[in-house]
């Protein structure tokens, strides 16, 4: 977050920048469509999350771009494949970064191996169908066209074949920047992140190879919002990084194909964002619309260390749909502006007397039988660990671990039980998974602990057993150890 | 539309054995019917007269015995304006379908130029089909004549439309054959027609205007209806054909002939 100014000192800036700026635009009189091309050049592309190196250039020049469309089974989530229809064989397709006033040839290569034409369509263009009418290209061919940067901006790309929503809805988008002629601010880190929704014939997270649904797509119902392309492609070892300290830019795209991103990273204000990817500049932003077929930069620095989550704040897309990925700031704790937690006490608000423990006002029906303490364990269960463990026990990966065939529970209930009674934090292993989050302590008697415990040991293949009250309370007696 | 059954399947063995024999074996013939392209509305259906239209693709081994009895037709000898350099880009030589031989030589012959379609289509005493004949016989599922509303039928057309080819094709007429006795008009490859290019779709899909339009009525204003997912099957069909030219030679791009009725 950028530190308070005050408003003289902003002001005063304002008005150098705007000084800057008409200075600039006057000594060099910069036209990009009369820009003299000056050599020529391969355009370097990359996969995301990374983006090409600034451009050094100070003039323009004759730039190649070769992009090769691959079709492609691809990983979507854990155990579920989709065959991504791909520019450059990633999705979002490669990385584009070109210079306003370059002359761009652009090269649109369709694998033999591929299945169908495609063709392409940059906004990037001035031109009909964005290039898309010059690119109509069958498998194992190539078609060539070509193109002058005239307007600096973040862009998207997209195959516009018919039928359009499906060569979109399959993968195929990217993003291009014009840079402008004399260059974006420099900063430490630049990412690349583009959202965009997966329509699949199986629900969420069900297993194997998913075809594309056109009835849900058409219903702008999706089973995936995701981050460059994949649940968790920017998560746990894969996340994207940066130090304290750190200027970020993040180049954010949507590929749709329907919803628009509600983009926002918890935990830090966007300083600077070109809204709409376009020059203006909106300051101290917390969360950015993305428009389907749009971009946004963003721009901030990373003040405390910590992971950072980017989501979309339409939130169940990111906790029941896959828009999360996280951003891990390293790096010195900086308690000038940020402290971390300094207290976590019992609040008592009747000051001091003791408290009426809330449980006892519930009643709590006392279970006499196996099936019964399952039973009120489920209840229990889905009235308070499913919104983060999930319904099916199967939690969120690189959030919540899962509590369905858990190695962590199987090998120590009374890990379990701890978890509940005392809360847990820091690193657990779960199924190969590393977890570094906060569990809070419930406040549940010994009585609902047994239950939702003998619950989760049952009806989550943990090997079964029942979990007693009095186990419980002898948990509760030993402290946070049992871990 | 009642399916004719007087070709027993025994005349399969005819397959190989050249022009010299009855034009028509191998082939099955296909009654006049009605069918409704995917851009069309209700009331203007399509009407196909009686032909014959082979069983199979050709076959490798087919086009093999074509070349070598036409040497123009051969890899190194065909004029560029009648095919690209992928021309037969999988068999090892002019007469050799290389290493592969016994695994290809039943499989659909493909990286042919609509051309070569053609010229193979005349020498056999045949033609190629025309856009309608295709699509109306590819709109029989395994049971009905027009299954463009069986949901399990289209859906298996798009599963295997957004699937990348096999590294070898497999043989022709391994899958069951639809209500027509015809196999492979789904799962196997493209196939040339005829007129593939007077159905224009340019590469800037939409903005075709005119008798276009109602493409993009039928595959995208209807919404919701069981007949959009066979309208996005038979659009992704009409896409293919609109990026093709006649000298194209495509990796899973092969034909099959008709005939008239004498």
């Amino acid at each position: 977050m950028r530190l308070p100014r005050d408003v003289f000192g902003k002001t005063l800036v304002a008005i150098m920048v705007m000084v800057t700026l008409n200075s600039c635009a006057g000594d060099q009189e910069f036209n990009p469509e009369e820009a003299e091309i000056v050599g020529e050049e391969e355009a370097v592309l990359t996969l995301p999350p990374e983006v090409p190196p600034p451009i050094e250039r100070d003039h323009a020049t004759k730039l190649t771009v070769n992009l090769e469309v691959v079709e492609q089974e691809m990983r979507l989530s854990d155990g579920v494949q989709y065959t991504m229809w791909t520019f450059g064989g990633s999705v979002p397709g490669k990385f584009i970064r070109v210079r306003e006033g370059d002359m761009v040839e652009f090269h649109l290569q369709n694998h033999p191996d591929n299945k169908l034409p495609h063709n392409i369509d940059l906004h990037a263009v001035n031109g009909p169908g964005g290039g898309a009418e010059s690119t109509f290209t069958a498998p194992g061919r190539e078609t060539v066209f070509t193109f002058r940067a005239l307007n600096p901006g973040l862009y998207v790309y997209h195959c516009a074949t018919a039928p359009v929503g499906m060569h979109i809805a399959n993968g195929m988008y990217g993003l291009i920047l014009v840079e402008p002629h004399d260059g974006l601010p420099e900063v430490d880190k630049e990412y690349y992140v583009m959202q965009s929704e997966f329509y699949t014939e199986g629900d969420y997270g069900e297993r194997g190879v998913q075809p594309f649904d056109m009835e849900k797509a058409i219903d702008e119902n999706p089973e995936y919002v995701v981050f460059n392309g994949s649940v968790g492609s920017m998560m746990s070892d894969n996340a994207i990084t940066a130090e304290r300290g750190d200027k970020v830019r993040l180049f954010v795209g949507n590929g749709g194909p329907n919803l628009t991103s509600s983009f926002h990273v918890i935990g830090e204000i966007f300083d600077k964002v070109h809204y709409e990817g376009g020059d203006r500049v909106q300051e101290n932003v917390q969360t950015t619309s993305v428009p389907a077929g749009g971009a946004a930069m963003v721009e901030f620095t990373t003040e405390a260390p910590g992971n950072y989550i980017l989501v979309d704040h339409a939130i169940f897309r990111a906790f029941n749909k896959g828009a999360l990925a996280t951003l891990a700031v390293s790096g010195e704790e900086n308690g000038n502006v940020y402290t971390g937690q300094q207290l976590d006490r019992v609040y008592q608000p009747e000051g001091g007397a003791i408290q009426e423990l809330p449980e006892e006002q519930r009643t709590i029906p006392t279970a006499s039988t196996l099936e019964e303490r399952i039973e009120f364990g489920r209840e229990t269960y889905m009235s308070v660990c499913q919104a983060c463990h999930m319904a099916d026990g199967s939690g969120i990966e690189g959030a919540f671990p899962p509590v369905a065939e858990s190695d962590y529970l199987q090998g120590n209930p009374e890990r379990g039980i701890s978890a509940v009674v005392h809360g847990l934090s820091g690193q657990i292993t779960v199924n190969g998974e590393t977890y570094n989050g906060v569990m809070p302590r419930q406040n549940l008697t010994n009585e609902e602990v047994a239950n939702v415990i003998t619950f989760v040991m049952n009806e989550f293949d943990n090997g079964g057993g029942e979990v007693t009250p009095q186990q419980v309370q002898q948990v509760r007696e030993q402290g946070s150890e049992t871990r | 539309m009642k399916y004719v059954t007087h070709l027993a399947p025994a005349l399969l063995l005819f397959l190989f054995c050249g022009p010299v024999l009855a034009q028509t074996d191998g082939m099955v013939r296909i009654e006049q019917g009605t069918y409704m392209p995917f851009y069309s509305s209700s009331k203007d259906s399509v009407t196909v007269e009686t032909f014959y239209l082979d069983k199979h693709p050709v076959t490798n081994g087919e086009f093999l015995g074509f070349v070598e009895a036409n040497p123009k037709w051969r890899r190194s000898n065909i004029k560029s304006v009648f095919a690209d350099k992928g021309y037969l880009k999988h068999w090892a030589d002019d007469l050799d379908l290389g290493p592969n031989s016994d695994k290809i030589r039943d499989s659909p012959v493909t990286n042919i130029s609509w051309f070569a379609a053609r010229a193979y289509a005349k020498w056999r005493g045949k033609r190629l089909p025309t856009l309608d004949e295709w699509e109306y016989v590819a709109s029989a599922s395994k049971r009905k004549p027009l299954a463009s509303r069986d949901k399990e039928f289209v859906q298996q057309i798009l599963d295997w439309y957004s699937r990348p080819n096999p590294d070898t094709l497999p043989a022709v007429g391994q899958n069951t054959p639809n209500y027509h006795g015809i196999y492979d008009m789904h799962g196997l490859i493209w196939e040339w027609v005829q007129d593939f290019n007077t159905v224009f779709i340019s590469g800037e899909s939409r903005s075709d205007q005119g008798e276009l339009k109602q493409f993009y009525c039928a595959a995208g204003s209807s919404a919701a209806s069981d007949v959009d997912k066979e309208n996005y099957a038979a659009f992704l069909r009409y896409a293919f054909r609109g990026s093709l030219e006649a000298d194209f030679s495509v990796s899973n791009l092969g034909f099959r002939c008709a005939h008239d009725i004498e």
